[in-house]
């Protein structure tokens, strides 16, 4: 069962307790969200801090660009803005834009896009069980933590079930193109259902006969000090100090 | 002192499967027996009552003279560990290290504690080499012996493994067998595989249609051909009993091509 990131070697961010590293990541895409959209330098500010980040973790660019690709359905939809929206229109070559249109469909883009690249950075130095004890350190509300642990638990076991299916389909000669093979397909979706949901009852049962209580032990993450701390902060405060500079050369 | 005691034991599955029908069987402390029986005799299900997994519907289990409910599961946990028998039910976190941490966490122990218990645990089941490594990069083999050291790190008073030697290859079987010998500790191991059982356990018991039809000496039931033809067991091909006498079969050893190949070394 593979685990959420991957997580091999030990670079500065994957060493930083995953309480710290939670905390800096939502507090920089915060900054990042309530950001006005003008002036856009600021938000290659944002982008170069990052981009120094992604440098210096060891997560590696093919990773970042690859994980990107979660962030296609909010291009989607950022492209069709600036034709829906209303108000004052601008003229690109044959085209007649919405001018509060292609500020917006900018506005969700680039937030989108350094939010999503704060994300892989923490997933891509955090492994999944590390950050459900990182949300217990902050006092996550129980519930909440304990539906994650199930998420940490069952994601793992469906992508398994799913890459043995897939290959006991591929091995008799299935051909996963086109229309005819849907039927196969739906098929199959209804048995990994089935199958992970059982397997995951099992996990669980062994889980709790090695003494589970519904809490994940903190697997060698030690208590966070403050050194991790302002290594950690660095990274949202410098981004608020670019947002307060913008905010104030705009006054 | 008895390990492990269940009295009259019965269960139906909700979908009213009835698996277990009157089970007795009493488990010396640092006895091994094994729990023999076809496929569907109710070998897991007995298995998952010993950890208090399931609840008994009548009858009782008792571990170490503590009957197993509600009030004392907690730490019945902690004292019986349960293999299970496919490892990666059981293996889930993702490094080996981690995954032998889950339960000595569990029970609270300190970080140092732990981290000896992990370093103990794995090197008892000669796997310190893949600590490292996620758990569904290793053979099948490999997984299963990282599955006993999860619960060997635990340090349970007694062992409960579910079918300990299915899908290994030889090589793989005897390091498990080797594994299990050295442990010394009560052990019960439900199998079908009767050459295992005979290697490992002294004692056997026959669990057919949720009933415990026969109790004795390992090689005496084996050699009981019409007992096993009736519960659908067998032995393999070419395989009796009565010649593993002379290696040391049954016995609290090496296994016997092991001390066998040291004989004709020295
Ligand atoms: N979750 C379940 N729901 C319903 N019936 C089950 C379930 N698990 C096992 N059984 C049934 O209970 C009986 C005993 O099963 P089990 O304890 O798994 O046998 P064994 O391990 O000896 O092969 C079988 O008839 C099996 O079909
Ligand atoms: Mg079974």
């Amino acid at each position: 069962m593979p685990p959420a990131g991957d997580v091999s070697g030990a670079s500065w961010p994957r060493r930083l307790p995953p309480q710290v590293k939670i905390v800096a990541a939502v507090a920089t895409i915060l900054v990042i969200v309530l950001t006005p959209p003008r002036p856009p330098w600021v938000f290659l500010g944002y982008a170069l801090i990052l981009a120094a980040v992604v440098q210096s973790s060891g997560v590696g660019w093919r990773t970042v660009f690859s994980r990107m690709r979660v962030e296609v359905p909010f291009v989607a939809f950022a492209v069709l803005l600036p034709f829906i929206a209303t108000g004052p229109e601008v003229t690109l070559g044959p085209l007649e834009l919405s001018e509060p249109g292609l500020w917006a469909a900018w506005n969700i883009l680039i937030k989108a896009t350094l939010g999503i690249v704060v994300s892989i950075l923490l997933a891509a130095t955090t492994e999944a069980p590390d950050l459900v004890v990182g949300l217990q350190r902050l006092h996550v509300p129980d519930i909440l933590v304990q539906i994650l642990a199930a998420m940490v638990r069952y994601v793992s076991v469906v992508t398994g079930e799913w890459q043995r299916m897939s290959r006991a389909r591929a091995a008799r000669g299935f051909h996963g193109h086109g229309p005819r093979s849907w039927p196969v397909l739906a098929r199959s979706l209804g048995t990994l259902f089935i199958r992970s949901y059982e397997r995951g009852e099992r996990v669980h049962l062994a889980m709790l006969s090695r003494g589970y209580t519904g809490r994940l032990p903190a697997a060698g993450t030690a208590a966070a000090t403050s050194a991790d701390w302002s290594v950690a902060l660095v990274l949202p405060l410098t981004v608020l100090a670019v947002a307060a500079l913008s905010w104030w050369v705009a006054r | 002192m008895t390990a492990v005691e269940v009295r009259d034991l019965t269960y139906a599955y909700p979908d009213g499967t009835v698996a277990l029908q009157g089970v007795d069987l009493a488990v010396a402390d640092g006895e091994r027996v094994a729990v023999l029986g076809p496929n569907g005799a109710g070998k897991t299900t007995l298995m998952l009552h010993l950890n208090g997994l399931i609840e008994a519907q009548s009858g009782w289990v008792a571990v170490n003279g503590r009957r197993v409910g509600p009030a004392t599961v907690a730490a019945v946990r902690h004292e019986v560990g349960l293999v299970f028998q496919d490892p990666d039910d059981q293996l889930f976190m993702p490094t080996v290290r981690a995954d032998v941490a889950f339960g000595p966490m569990n029970a609270g122990l300190p970080e140092s504690e732990v981290a000896a218990r992990v370093a103990a645990a794995l090197d008892l089941v000669g796997m310190t080499d893949v600590a490292d490594r996620a758990p569904h990069h290793l053979s099948l083999g490999q997984r299963r012996r990282v599955a006993i050291a999860t619960v060997l790190a635990m340090d349970p008073a007694v062992l409960v493994l579910d079918e300990p030697s299915s899908n290994l290859d030889p090589a793989a079987r005897r390091e498990v067998a080797d594994t299990l010998l050295q442990l010394g500790r009560s052990t019960i191991m439900v199998t079908h595989d009767l050459s295992y059982a005979l290697q490992l356990c002294p004692r056997a018991v026959i669990l057919s249609e949720g009933r415990i039809v026969a109790d004795g000496p390992t090689r005496e039931l084996l050699a009981d051909a019409a007992l096993l033809a009736e519960h659908r067991l067998e032995l393999p091909y070419g395989f009796d009993p009565a010649l593993t006498d002379r290696v040391g079969f049954g016995a609290n050893r090496p296994a016997p091509d092991e001390s066998a190949d040291q004989q004709r070394r020295q």
